[in-house]
């Protein structure tokens, strides 16, 4: 049964549908895993056992019956708190919604639910999706399954770490300046940003709506390229999405040849502030590559340095808007209503006692930088510089194919250690802004850990908008050679929980 | 670019509906004082002739089909609220009593 669980969804799928193991047996293996090992994690927020029984009883139901099953039928999920699930709390990691059960399914979770996925439980993060290391979460930080003191990275942590400790093969994440990447860069998982507008935001609960985007996490290459086909495509209930065809992620995926392709290596992603032995893992990717049979050259975007002050003028003033719908009126929590106050005291009173410490300093942010008199030199300034980054982008991909370099420029920092300084916190999302600010596809995958802590590296590959397919040819190729080189997975060297 | 003062940072909270505590007021007004001059590096484009981006996408007025559709019941509209009565959000008083 524990074999159970180190499958990836690819092989759990074909063992379900050939009828060597039954989905309610796959299901069971993993909640037992979460009862084990998730009170040391702390991966999940809610676990629908109940729930996930009687999805894979109906997947179950279903084969019995000679029905064709989809591609994830029976796969189990771990589901970010911030897409809204029916009948099931959906908190953001937030104490102003904690209790809040939505009335209502995402697309996306209809989606999953469709394609006959199981979906496990909810997943922890940082509070509205706004943080790097799951410590903004309300209830208590995640811990990154290779070391528990450290982090699983943000805001997506919980779904990182789902997957890292064996408790989910496939899980959510949504990326609106890293939060899938960065986590699975330093959980040693993959994580991709498809292009912005290609997975419906209906029921996600919007942070920076310009960038928000819902995204596959995964052991895999495959596997992620399985989920992103599951979910992505266009929904007419979410006004800002592609009505396109979805790329062929999964064919990508499998064709593990990148002879010929033109891959650059973005210049501006190195220097101070980068760990020396992410810089050694990455700078082998790159020879890799070329021994695979890309031609690699350097290209220079130079209004890369100023991606992350756009990044933290644009999110959080959008943030500011979106947020506002947390009045304490409609749902979620209530402070000091006792007939006495206003409206507006109550409100007021309600964000205090409801949001943690990142949401509030981003909201004032949000504020200030839409408020008269600096609008101009702050978001106006912003957007013109999100204009700056497109146009390097599409001079760059004017030359080559994709663009490559480290997810992060570090590894998993201690819990604690940049808890209190956000700038410091910020910079663990440099190399993960300018695709969000620009729209386009991106993705993490492990490529090594780094000599000098044991901790994993992610190498991050981004493509044009829709053009997610190259994402998946690289990386299925670079995930292959690097399994040939180390003769497992790199995954399989985390310490056991 | 000038930094961030106090009472600023208080006067954005009450626009903001975040009834802060004095102790927050102090922290915040440090931090954010912090992030606004690193963030403050975007002006250097301020005088350049470019055209804003707001959002990734070229997409105007995107319409659908006006038809009635199945949509939430008022029980299950309601069913989040903090309170309700005669399928209506209660809410505290927001005008005042003359």
């Amino acid at each position: 049964m524990t074999d159970l669980i180190r499958y990836t969804a690819a092989e759990t799928a074909t063992a379900i549908a050939s009828g060597t193991v039954s989905a309610v047996e796959v299901a069971q293996a993993h909640l037992d895993r979460i009862d084990a090992v998730d009170k040391k994690v702390n991966a999940f927020l809610h676990v629908d056992t109940e729930g996930a029984l009687a999805a894979a009883r109906a997947v179950d139901a279903k084969r019995a019956k000679g029905e064709e099953l989809g591609p994830l039928a029976g796969v189990p999920l771990a589901l970010k708190d911030v897409f809204t699930t029916e009948g099931i709390p959906t908190t953001c990691g937030s104490k102003i919604l904690e209790g809040w059960i939505p009335p209502y399914d995402a697309t996306l979770t209809a989606r999953l639910k469709d394609a006959g996925v199981v979906i496990l439980g909810k997943t922890n993060m940082d509070e509205f999706a706004m943080g790097s290391s799951t410590e903004n979460s309300a209830f208590g930080p995640t811990g990154n399954p290779w070391d528990l003191s450290r982090i699983p990275g943000g805001s997506g942590g919980g779904s990182a770490a789902a997957l890292a400790a064996y408790e989910a093969p496939l899980a959510i994440g949504t990326d609106t300046g890293g939060s899938i990447r960065q986590p699975g860069a330093v959980t040693g998982t993959v994580g991709v940003k498809p292009t912005y507008g290609s997975v419906s935001r209906y029921g996600l609960v919007a942070f920076s709506s310009s960038l928000d985007q819902g995204g596959p996490c995964a052991r895999t290459v495959l596997d992620a390229a399985l989920l992103h086909e599951a979910i992505a495509g266009h929904d007419p209930l979410d006004s800002t999405s592609i009505d396109a065809p979805v790329p062929a992620v999964v064919a990508a995926a499998k064709m593990r040849d990148i002879r010929g392709m033109r891959i650059g290596i973005v210049k501006e992603f190195a220097g101070e502030g980068y760990q020396a032995g992410v810089m050694q893992r990455f700078h082998e990717s790159v020879e890799l590559l070329r021994e695979l049979g890309a031609e690699v050259v350097e290209v220079s975007c130079p209004s890369f340095t100023l991606a992350l002050p756009a990044y933290y003028l644009i999110a959080p003033s959008e943030a500011s808007s979106n947020l506002a719908r947390f009045d304490a009126m409609r749902y979620g929590l209530r402070v000091g209503d006792d007939g006495t106050r206003s409206a507006e005291d109550v409100t007021a009173l309600t964000r205090e006692a409801g949001f943690g410490d990142e949401v509030k300093r981003r909201i004032i942010l949000g504020t200030y930088a839409l408020s008269s008199g600096y609008y101009d030199a702050y978001y106006g300034s912003a957007q013109k510089v999100r204009t700056l980054i497109s146009r390097d982008f599409d001079a760059a991909f004017a030359g080559v194919d994709v663009l490559i370099s480290p997810t992060t420029p570090t590894t998993a920092f201690p819990i604690g250690e940049r808890a209190d300084d956000p700038m410091a916190m910020y910079l663990a999302d440099l190399c993960t802004i300018p695709s969000n600010l620009a729209g386009n596809a991106a993705m993490s995958l492990p490529c090594g850990l780094a000599p000098e802590d044991n901790l994993p590296v992610g190498l991050q590959i981004i493509a044009p908008a829709m053009a997610d397919d190259r994402l998946y040819r690289v990386g299925g190729a670079v995930e292959a050679a690097l399994n040939d080189k180390w003769g497992h997975p790199l995954l399989e060297e985390a310490p056991a929980l | 670019m000038p930094g961030i003062t106090r009472e600023e940072v208080a006067h954005l909270a009450r626009l903001s509906r975040l009834e802060l505590q004095a102790e927050e007021l102090d922290h915040f007004a440090e931090q954010l004082d912090v992030i606004i001059g690193a963030v403050a590096r975007v002006s250097e484009v301020a005088g350049q002739d470019v055209p804003p981006t707001s959002h990734p996408l070229p997409l105007t007025n995107v319409m659908r089909a006006d038809e009635v559709r199945p949509s939430l019941t008022p029980e299950q509209a309601l069913s989040g609220a903090p309170a309700s009565e005669e399928q209506r959000f209660r809410v505290p008083q927001i005008l005042g009593e003359d």
